[in-house]
């Protein structure tokens, strides 16, 4: 308990040191941070609805951020997870839109099998192969492969194979048959929460009660011991890579086959890089994770409503976020302040008795 | 036959991948700073940001585009601080900060964009960095049309990355950065101060990237826009790699990126896909890494928090 205790303390200092800068920076903006806050919250919780969009924009954080936490456990930091989740999503919408006479208990699940196959090849193969053999740094390749993902994507409904009939660069839309059940009428929560919630549970499995995942998590702790040890370190590089893409290429294929239903030429949806942050604030515990998603999803569902009611830009929600990563990662500061001060009063101390 | 005529005899091209090639070139010239001292800095992108914001306020406040290009680059080195103290004196993991950095930098430069400026962008009267025509050179037919008339920084930087190898090669200092981004024990036991070569590594790594998103702002496109380094401060990171950390390593690496811009920029119009083609410095990018053009090596102590002995 007190070691569980212990863990959530930095988050939860961090976090509010964020809320805290983020009003100050807003107030020096002249805009009154309780208005802004409140509409956040409002944006976020206000109703069932809300709630329920709060909870369908976790989903995808969920289980990129899953993805990435088993890379991070493994010592490797899988920056281009959003690259995965968009090959998912090509992958998902793929098959969503063929074998329309499929019935749905095939069609949905090969449609998210695709999805993470995808997912788990663009990010596994390269660069897994790429570090395991010549050391090529993962931040790199996985960034690279990214870009060319998301290019792959605009190319598919550009002029590409997946573009639909006629001028608008789109794909088309998914059948009903690869269509996931909308759980709460008119938000977008769909039954992906459901995978979202499993997938948690078999990560946690996996990492922590299975001798696969004691030996991903020793790799990560010390790679030469781990080798010393006998371990294929090589392999577990390329595994713990393609299980960090898979997780992303799933949430892609649930994105896509509960909420956007076809491709469109936008691909930004940032999930890849808020799943980063999301792991790093949940310290890549998989329940963690569940809050850490919740989190920031309400971060940035009820952005848009305090645009609205109170003015301030949307934008202040990153401002926030990467304020919180920051005290996260410099997380020696708070012990750092306590030192400070500690020692400004031992001189202070020591000044008075000088003194008398 | 015709077609590649078309396209690689126009020297257009080649102005433009210069053109490309420098805010890469500037950014990864000041990476190779930073991460010589053994700072790893994947903060480019992030201080690329803020050097361009806050370029185009002061000069809009001063209505000079020079002092405009002083505040970017002062904005740059006070952004790269957020990375050097962090990682020098709480030992922090550098590429999380970097990441907090880009982010922050991101959500900060869009907020006051919109605080400052409103919804409808930078003033459209704001001074911007001159082009300049170099007499002679540029009535030289070809070489002149690449050469002879570019944005002022464009030189600048041809000028920086000789005068970065001199610094880094030459000089004391400049072996001294190496020495502490090598091996940084054996420097502080020769009496040089880690933590203070590490600023200046850092401190100069911001300067040159704020310097880069001033070129973005004031040079390439009209003005500040949400998120306009669109990935060039990664793109620097990896032309750094790619050039093994050295200058004109940088350089190179850099001109091949933007070549491969420019070439997709002057495909569109032509069937080819602007996006296929838009893949080729990424593709590059990962072919060098994986060693067929030779290993790159990083610095020994890239990235890891030196912590004094007591």
């Amino acid at each position: 308990m007190k070691k569980l205790f212990k863990s959530l303390s930095l988050p939860l200092y961090a976090v509010i040191t964020g809320l805290v800068l983020g009003a100050i920076i807003m107030a020096i903006a002249k805009y009154n941070p309780w208005s802004a806050y409140g509409s956040l919250f409002a944006g976020a919780f206000g109703n069932p609805i809300a709630i329920g969009n709060t909870l369908a924009g976790a989903i995808p954080l969920m289980l990129t951020a899953l993805g990435i936490a088993v890379a991070f456990r493994t010592g490797l930091f899988n920056i281009g997870a959003e690259g995965q989740y968009w090959v998912g999503a090509m992958a998902a919408v793929f098959i969503g839109y063929n074998f329309a006479s499929m019935p749905w208990y095939f069609h949905i699940p090969l449609a998210l099998i695709a999805a993470m196959v995808a997912g788990g090849l663009w990010g596994g193969v390269i660069p897994g192969l790429a570090k395991a053999w010549v050391g090529a740094h993962e931040v790199i390749t996985t960034m690279m492969m990214s870009y060319i993902a998301i290019l792959l994507a605009h190319y598919m409904v550009e002029k590409g194979p997946m573009m639909q009939q006629g001028f608008v660069p789109q794909s088309p839309p998914i059948t009903a048959s690869a269509t996931l059940p909308t759980i709460l009428t008119n938000s977008n929560l769909s039954a992906g929460l459901y995978i979202a919630l499993a997938a948690v549970v078999v990560v946690q499995i996996l990492l922590f009660y299975t001798s696969f995942g004691y030996k991903l998590r020793a790799v990560g702790h010390n790679g030469f011991a781990a080798r010393y040890g006998g371990l294929p370190v090589a392999l577990y590089t390329v595994l713990s890579l393609g299980i960090s893409g898979v997780l992303a290429g799933l949430a892609g294929g649930v994105q896509f086959l509960g909420v956007d239903y076809q491709l469109t030429d936008t691909f930004q949806s940032g999930y890849g890089y808020t799943a980063i942050v999301v792991a790093l604030l949940a310290r890549n515990n998989p329940f963690g994770i569940v809050l850490a998603s919740i989190f920031f999803s309400a971060l940035s569902s009820g952005s848009q409503m305090m645009q609205i009611t109170s003015g301030v830009s949307a934008n202040m929600t990153d401002v926030i976020t990467g304020i919180i990563i920051f005290f996260v990662a410099a997380d020696r500061l708070y012990a750092y302040i306590l030192r400070t001060l500690r020692k400004k009063q031992v001189v202070a101390v020591a000044r008075k008795e000088v003194q008398s | 036959m015709n077609f590649f005529l078309q396209v690689f005899g126009n020297p257009e091209l080649y102005a433009s991948t210069l053109a490309m090639a420098t805010p890469l070139a500037l950014a990864a010239l000041g990476g190779t700073f930073s991460e010589r001292t053994g700072v790893v800095n994947i903060a480019m992108e992030g201080i690329m940001l803020v050097g361009a914001f806050f370029g185009v306020v002061i000069a809009v406040l001063t209505h000079s585009s020079l002092l405009g290009l002083l505040g970017g680059m002062v904005a740059g080195v006070i952004t790269s601080l957020a990375l050097a103290w962090p990682a020098i004196r709480l030992q922090s993991d550098q590429v999380i900060i970097g990441m907090a950095i880009n982010v922050f930098a991101g959500g900060l430069t869009a907020f006051l964009l919109n605080t400052v400026y409103g919804y409808n962008g930078t003033p459209t009267n704001t001074p911007f960095l001159p082009t300049i025509t170099i007499p002679g050179l540029a009535e030289i037919p070809f070489i002149g049309q690449i050469f002879g008339q570019q944005n002022l920084l464009v030189y600048v930087m041809l000028i920086l990355v000789v005068v970065s190898h001199y610094v880094l090669f030459h000089t004391n200092i400049g072996l001294q950065m190496r020495a502490v981004g090598e091996h940084p024990e054996a420097s502080a036991t020769v009496g040089v101060s880690v933590v203070n070569i590490r600023y200046l590594g850092v401190s100069i790594g911001g300067m040159l990237s704020g310097m880069a998103g001033v070129y973005l702002s004031l040079g390439l496109l009209n003005g500040f826009d949400v998120n306009m380094t669109n990935g060039r401060g990664y793109i620097a990171l990896a032309a750094m790699i790619f050039g093994k950390w050295t200058p004109f390593g940088s350089l190179a690496s850099s001109l091949l990126f933007g070549f491969a811009i420019a070439l997709s920029i002057s495909l569109q119009g032509y069937q080819v896909s602007a996006n296929l083609v838009g893949m080729l410095p990424y593709v590059l990018t990962i072919v060098a890494l994986t060693g067929i053009i030779g290993r790159s090596r990083a610095p020994l102590a890239d990235g890891i928090p030196y912590e004094p002995s007591k």
